[in-house]
């Protein structure tokens, strides 16, 4: 079925950024071609500009890129001639378009039967009655559960995924001929992104069509890919099928992206003597409530339930489990963020549930937290050694003190001590992260709470940090909470994991254990779903 | 970059600081320029601008120099627009800070309270509560602060929820800093930049106010204002334009350099978007 015509045809595009970005050119001189039938990988790091060249063929490119070379032939026709009109002609009706985040893709305040509807509406097909009948028709080729009741819910009564689906339903609502998705499944869980790749890869054979398919994950292009396109600083570095970049990549820069994928392997086991627990959680419940509103009835969510674990001084505990787990608010609780309904959390034997106001106060030093967002964790307004020396002087340490250890520290994450005076804007996302740990560490915490801490960085810069986390655990002999979704990022690090459902304890086992014999089938669905796994040899 | 540096890139910012440097400059130069009171008859009336030398804008309607009211109203009405937006934001902002950090009992408690005065429209209660303190500038900045402050709180309110549960604000409650530190260092430095594009807006509100006020004979009556000018002028209109076109511009240009000026400090005080623009 691999007919060879493309049906885009990018040449040597360039597209010129607005004067004063960090580099000239958001592309630079990128070829290639997307053919019938089959699905082209664009793989980068953020910043690569992966996604230009698809904006380019949407017209969709942000306010001060232009187009300064070369052209993109979709169907013997230059894109980049187009006005608005003729692009907006083109975009549903022959290219259709899936977005990284389709809560904000959608219209909140309109039941999706309608835009679907609005969607043939736009373009003058079908009538008005017909309309309705070829959205059903579509939620139920996506494979939305009970289409007929989301043909009539708004989005935010769908969960993610379904959300996603909904998306690809209006993209596909037209029949294009080319479908571009911009990190489709980014913004889902695990599983939830395997069954939207495999209902991609589905849909492509069914319908096929050319798929344009923009990620940062290799696994993902493993999962799905029949050509790979691997672009960094807005040129393109390798170019083949998938089997050739991900078994024998050429770039040195492919190679350094694939090793710093997190790795399947299975961890080793560590020696875990065991020593009193420094950490005790005990029957902790946590339950959420919501009002009830006009169109809501009041919800419970049981966040916690009965959870209980334990954690020795100097182990790495991994919390995995999918957005909704409670691994969060488990997290939270701990570092005292949130409040428990009961139970309680023992922290070298003395109670840390039960202290309040000045009193925990006083005692927060004890437990430090490292944050998922590195942008959102640092106030913006601070000099970065200020940010870091707020925790000892808040507990008494004298200002100059507390700025001489907050430079050592900077110097012992990486950063050097001339960060102390700048500001975080001026850092990247993995710097700072870095600022962020060293932060945590500036009480000399017994424990460390690592809520998403690598979930928002790219890969290389993911397995860095990673790295800097395992050697301070060496070096300072740190005991972690290391909460993720990322089976792949906990294998890396965790010497026990705890895999969490719906609030409770699924799984709990040392880390060999549970990623060799799971126990239970949501682990094993868990482990299943990690793209990327049938290509394993490759990749690891 | 020094924090002038900064607040110079922007240019319409600069040129906001130069017409409120004059305007400034005209109130001190008020009593040099012009040692005799504004009100005391020197011309015949309705002398047009440039008609006689030494009148450059001409005379009112009762023989009055109307450059000499301009200078001297500028000092009345800059210390009327300073000092209420002072008073206002020193009760705005610290009610709001409380009402938005803490939240539940005591953000309704202080929302209530806040309720009650933007419930009753700002320029009636304005002038009850000069009528009632006797006209002078005390009661007209007061009168003004008093009507002034719901929205500071408003605003710092909303600002302060939104920034509450930032991950640096719980990191800052993580490292055990008190709740004091923490909105004084935390929040309260992130909620400027709205603060003082509001605060500049309310000093132009306050010296239209303080106008409006004159204008309905409210205003300090041992005082020279533009309002009053204005106020004055405004039964002649018609025969004599420059009455109320000079104080006019006047306010205006006051109002327009203090937007500028918001606007620019704004800009500074944001390292971010200051170095962005750089």
């Amino acid at each position: 079925m691999n007919d060879t015509t493309p049906v885009l045809s990018i040449r040597g595009l360039t597209l010129a950024l607005p004067e004063g970005a960090d580099r000239d050119n958001a592309v630079e001189d990128v070829s290639y071609n997307v053919a019938r039938g089959e699905i082209m990988c664009v793989v980068g790091e953020s910043g690569s500009g992966k996604s230009m060249a698809a904006n380019a063929v949407m017209g969709l490119l942000p306010k001060g890129v232009r187009p300064t070379a070369g052209e993109v032939i979709f169907n013997g026709q230059d894109l980049l001639t187009l006005d608005e009109k003729q692009h907006r002609q083109l975009r549903g009706l022959r290219i259709g378009m899936i977005f990284q985040e389709p809560m904000t893709a959608l219209n909140p305040l309109m039941r999706v039967g309608a835009q679907i509807a609005e969607v043939f509406e736009a373009h003058g097909r079908y009538h008005a009655r017909e309309r309705q009948g070829r959205a059903l028709a579509l939620l139920e080729e996506v494979g939305i559960p009970q289409p007929e009741r989301a043909i009539r819910a708004y989005p935010f009564q769908l969960s993610g995924g379904q959300r996603q689906r909904v998306m690809i339903a209006m993209a596909l609502a037209l029949e294009p001929e080319l479908l571009i998705a911009d990190e489709p499944t980014t913004a889902l869980d695990v599983t939830t992104q395997a069954q939207i790749l495999e209902l991609i890869r589905n849909l492509q054979r069914r319908h096929g069509m050319a798929v344009m398919f923009i990620t940062h994950d290799f696994g993902v292009v493993a999962e799905i890919a029949t050509r790979v396109c691997v672009m960094r600083h807005g040129r393109i570095v390798e170019l083949g099928t998938v089997g050739e970049v991900l078994d024998n990549p050429q770039h040195a820069y492919t190679r350094a992206l694939l090793d710093a994928i997190p790795s399947n392997v299975v961890p080793q086991a560590r020696d875990a003597e065991r020593q009193a627990p420094l950490l005790e959680v005990k029957h902790l419940r946590k339950v959420f409530r919501s009002r009830g509103g006009l169109f809501k009835p009041a919800r419970e969510v049981r966040a916690l339930d009965d959870i209980s674990f334990t954690l020795a001084p100097g182990e790495t505990v991994g919390i995995v489990g999918e957005s909704g787990s409670g691994k969060s608010t488990l997290g939270r609780c701990v570092v005292r963020l949130e409040h428990p309904d009961s139970g309680s959390i023992l922290l070298s034997g003395t109670d840390y549930s039960s202290l309040k106001g000045n009193a925990l106060r006083r005692e927060r030093h004890r437990v430090q937290m490292i944050f998922q967002d590195p942008y959102a964790s640092l106030n913006p307004r601070h000099r970065v050694g200020y940010a870091i020396a707020q925790g000892p002087m808040a507990n008494g340490m004298p200002r100059a003190q507390a700025m001489r250890r907050a430079e050592e520290l900077l110097e012992l994450v990486g950063l050097g001590a001339v960060a102390v005076d700048r500001f975080p804007h001026e850092f990247s996302g993995g710097q700072r992260q870095r600022i962020g740990i060293a932060r945590a560490l500036a009480l000399n915490p017994e424990l460390i709470v690592a809520d998403e801490a690598v979930s928002a960085l790219d890969v290389s810069i993911q397995a860095q940090v990673l790295e800097l986390l395992d050697e301070l655990k060496h070096k300072l002999s740190l005991s972690l909470l290391f909460i993720t979704h990322d089976l792949r990022v906990a294998a890396q690090i965790c010497d026990t994991i705890i895999v969490m459902q719906q609030g409770r304890i699924v799984e709990q086992g040392t880390a060999p254990e549970v990623f060799l014999t799971p126990h239970e089938a949501y682990t094993r669905q868990l482990l299943d779903a990690i793209p990327g796994r049938a290509h394993e040899p490759a990749i690891a | 970059m020094s924090f002038f540096a900064r607040f110079a890139q922007n240019r319409g910012a600069l040129v906001g600081l130069f017409i409120l440097i004059a305007i400034i400059g005209m109130a001190l130069l008020a009593p040099l320029l012009y040692p005799e009171s504004p009100w005391r008859m020197v011309q015949r009336p309705f002398l047009a601008p440039m008609e006689v030398e030494g009148f450059w804008l001409g005379t009112d309607t009762m023989g009055r120099d109307v450059a000499a009211g301009l200078m001297h109203g500028a000092w009345v009405s800059l210390l009327i627009g300073l000092v209420s937006t002072t008073v206002a934001l020193l009760i705005g902002v610290p009610l709001g800070a409380v009402a938005g950090y803490y939240g539940g009992l005591v953000d309704d408690g202080l929302m209530r309270f806040t309720e009650f005065f933007q419930t009753i429209p700002n320029f009636a209660l304005a002038i009850v509560l000069v009528a009632i303190m006797q006209p002078s500038v005390v009661s007209i900045v007061l009168a003004i602060a008093i009507v002034s402050w719901p929205p500071v709180a408003r605003l710092v309110r909303a600002e302060f929820m939104s920034l509450r549960h930032r991950e640096y604000v719980e990191a800052a409650r993580l490292v055990g800093q008190t709740h004091g530190t923490i909105i004084l260092r935390q929040i309260l430095p992130n909620t400027l930049s709205p603060i003082i594009v509001l605060a500049s807006l309310m000093v132009a509100t306050a010296i239209l106010l303080e106008s409006a006020l004159s204008f309905l004979g409210l205003g300090d009556p041992n005082v020279m204002s533009w309002g009053y000018m204005i106020g004055a002028a405004r039964t002649v209109i018609r025969q004599a334009w420059w009455l109320s076109f000079f104080p006019g511009v006047a306010i205006l240009l006051t109002v327009l350099a203090l937007n500028l000026v918001g606007e620019g400090l704004d800009d500074a005080l944001n390292p971010k978007l200051a170095r962005e623009r750089s």
